[in-house]
């Protein structure tokens, strides 16, 4: 068959799919009936491959392998259009991810409270010890942050200040955990460090302010929101350590292609994390800073909180263990 | 060895989807493009919340949140792959089957970019693309994707207006292969390259001189089918 009878034969239906290809493009957004679409598809393909035999014109195979692509793409992306996702990402997608990927929780748990416990009780015991973790400068503005005498915290905050505080918990604190989960690449080397470091850092402050008899204001500020910062933190350092888990130990896998799988794999634990930190950046700077509410108020909250959180990452999703 | 950057993927339909991905050059200059966006959003952002004092302090740290780690990321969703800078230089970000990109692996390429800047000017990523073979930074690499030249927009050309004929003697299919092509590109070619390469066949060609290139044309569009 010569080009142009072939041209002429077919014509009509790759006009048909590249005015629907053109459509698409303009408005992605729109769905319209692609009921036609797989089998015009095949259809092109098989014109495709003709062309390429019978050796048509460049031309001709450049147009159809544009309509193959656009079409290929129409059918193969990932399709976003359902309702309810994000219901379903926090009952099924996230509690799964974490129940698949307990061990990696587990360790990034371990890793985190284990550093935390040692120096917050050197720091506890030895005054000094404060002084080896963070330098003098920040540890004067933690005391007068948390001394009850000064009451900074018994005076009442401006609203302002505490928009200010959730826009820096943002960006410190959510930032904090992509970076835990991107030094996952460097062999878990990165992840490791954020986690452990993390630990110290807070166990040193708790260490510290408790030895100074702070503990009254320190901890009803940061029971409530600590019940989705901390397992947030932990969460997020999961992700990494399975990202480089996968990278040390690839198994029967390449290299490049545990570490792909073990990307996907974390992504919901990512997200979930971050959504977290934003309930914790909330709370923490709109309810834990109210100095107005009684302690114990607070800290009946905030075990609240920590019930509700552990509850939610132990019990939800927990029949997927063994599932797949 | 051969020097062949080009991607090929094989369809369920058994059909060979190609691409060429884009080297450091554009990538970095994609990059800048985009840099200088979000810098000059920021500094817009800073001088217009500057006036709401500490609340816009707040405001400002959350969009500098979401600039610093969501601007490609809704860029890639939205808007075909292609953040601003990418879309100047003709750039699209696309899984390695030549997919387009999705949420899940966005995010990933997107928020490993904190390991790719690292130790200072994204020396890592620089390194990681240099390295593979599609030039692919860290990112790239976990969540499977690509940069790859966007397909050119090809505009249907126009066949010379000559009356067709069948060649004077029997061509092989190369030969056949080689004049529809020079009909083809008779818009793309000049008048005396034309003339240069039809004088070639010469001994073979009825007629003489400026005529010749026609003559050709003419059996290219009775090759193509044409009456």
């Amino acid at each position: 068959m010569k080009q142009q009878d072939f041209v002429l034969a077919n014509e009509a239906q790759w006009l048909e799919l590249e005015t629907l290809l053109n459509a698409v493009e303009r408005k992605p957004r729109q769905a319209k009936d692609y009921a036609a679409l797989p089998s015009a598809y095949r259809h092109v393909c098989h014109h495709l491959a003709l062309a390429k035999h019978r050796r048509y014109s460049l031309h001709l195979i450049d147009r159809l392998n544009r309509i193959v692509v656009g079409c290929h793409n129409l059918l193969y992306s990932d399709n976003a259009r359902f309702r309810y996702r994000w219901l379903r990402f926090f009952m099924v997608d996230f509690p799964r991810a974490l129940h698949r990927n307990r061990v990696y929780v587990r360790w990034a748990t371990f890793l985190f409270c284990a550093p935390a416990l040692v120096v917050g009780l050197l720091c506890f015991f030895n005054p000094d010890m404060v002084y080896s973790v963070m330098a003098g400068e920040q540890v004067r503005s933690l005391e007068a942050m948390y001394d009850p005498d000064a009451r900074v915290l018994g005076r009442e905050r401006e609203s302002d200040t505490d928009l200010a505080m959730f826009g820096f918990y943002i960006y410190n604190n959510i930032g904090i955990a992509f970076r835990e989960f991107a030094g996952g690449i460097f062999f878990g080397i990165g992840t490791l460090f954020f986690v452990i470091y993390n630990g110290i850092f807070l166990g040193a402050v708790f260490g510290h302010l408790t030895q100074m008899g702070y503990s009254s204001t320190l901890y009803p500020f940061v029971i409530g929101h600590g019940a989705f910062e901390l397992t947030a933190l932990v969460l997020a350092g999961a992700a990494g350590l399975k990202v480089g888990a996968a990278l040390v130990d690839p198994g029967r896998l390449t290299r490049l292609a545990a570490l792909r799988a073990a990307s996907r794999d974390v992504v919901p634990i990512v997200l979930g994390a971050t959504a977290m930190l934003l309930i914790a950046a909330f709370l923490e700077a709109f309810w834990s800073s109210k100095a107005s509410l009684p302690i114990a108020v607070k800290v009946a909250v905030g075990f609240v909180f920590w019930i509700m959180v552990l509850g939610y990452l132990t019990f939800v999703g927990r029949h997927y263990r063994h599932g797949p | 060895m051969t020097i062949q950057t080009q991607v090929l993927v094989e369809t369920p339909e058994n059909i060979d989807l190609q691409a060429v991905p884009a080297g450091l050059v554009p990538r970095i200059l994609a990059y800048s493009i985009d840099l200088i966006i979000k810098v000059i959003v920021q500094m817009v952002l800073a001088m217009v919340l500057f006036f709401m004092g500490l609340a816009g302090m707040g405001i400002l740290l959350i969009c500098y949140f979401l600039l610093e780690w969501f601007y490609p990321v809704f860029f890639e969703m939205f808007y075909g792959g292609q953040t601003p800078g990418k879309k100047q230089l003709g750039l699209v970000v696309v899984h390695d089957d030549l997919t387009p990109i999705a949420w899940g692996t966005s995010i990933i390429r997107n928020l490993l970019r904190a390991a790719d800047s690292l130790p200072l000017f994204y020396f890592f990523g620089l390194f990681s693309m240099l390295l593979t073979k599609h030039f692919q930074r860290l990112g790239d690499l976990a969540a499977g994707t690509l940069v790859i030249y966007q397909q050119p927009e090809a505009r249907a050309r126009q066949l010379p207006e000559v009356d067709a004929h069948p060649p004077p003697a029997a061509l092989d299919r190369d030969d056949q292969i080689a004049i529809i092509g020079f009909t083809h590109r008779h818009e793309q070619i000049s008048g005396d390259r034309q003339q240069e390469l039809a004088d070639i066949l010469a001994p073979m060609l009825p007629v003489e001189g400026r005529h010749r290139i026609a003559y050709l044309h003419g059996i290219g569009r009775w090759l193509l089918g044409g009456q």
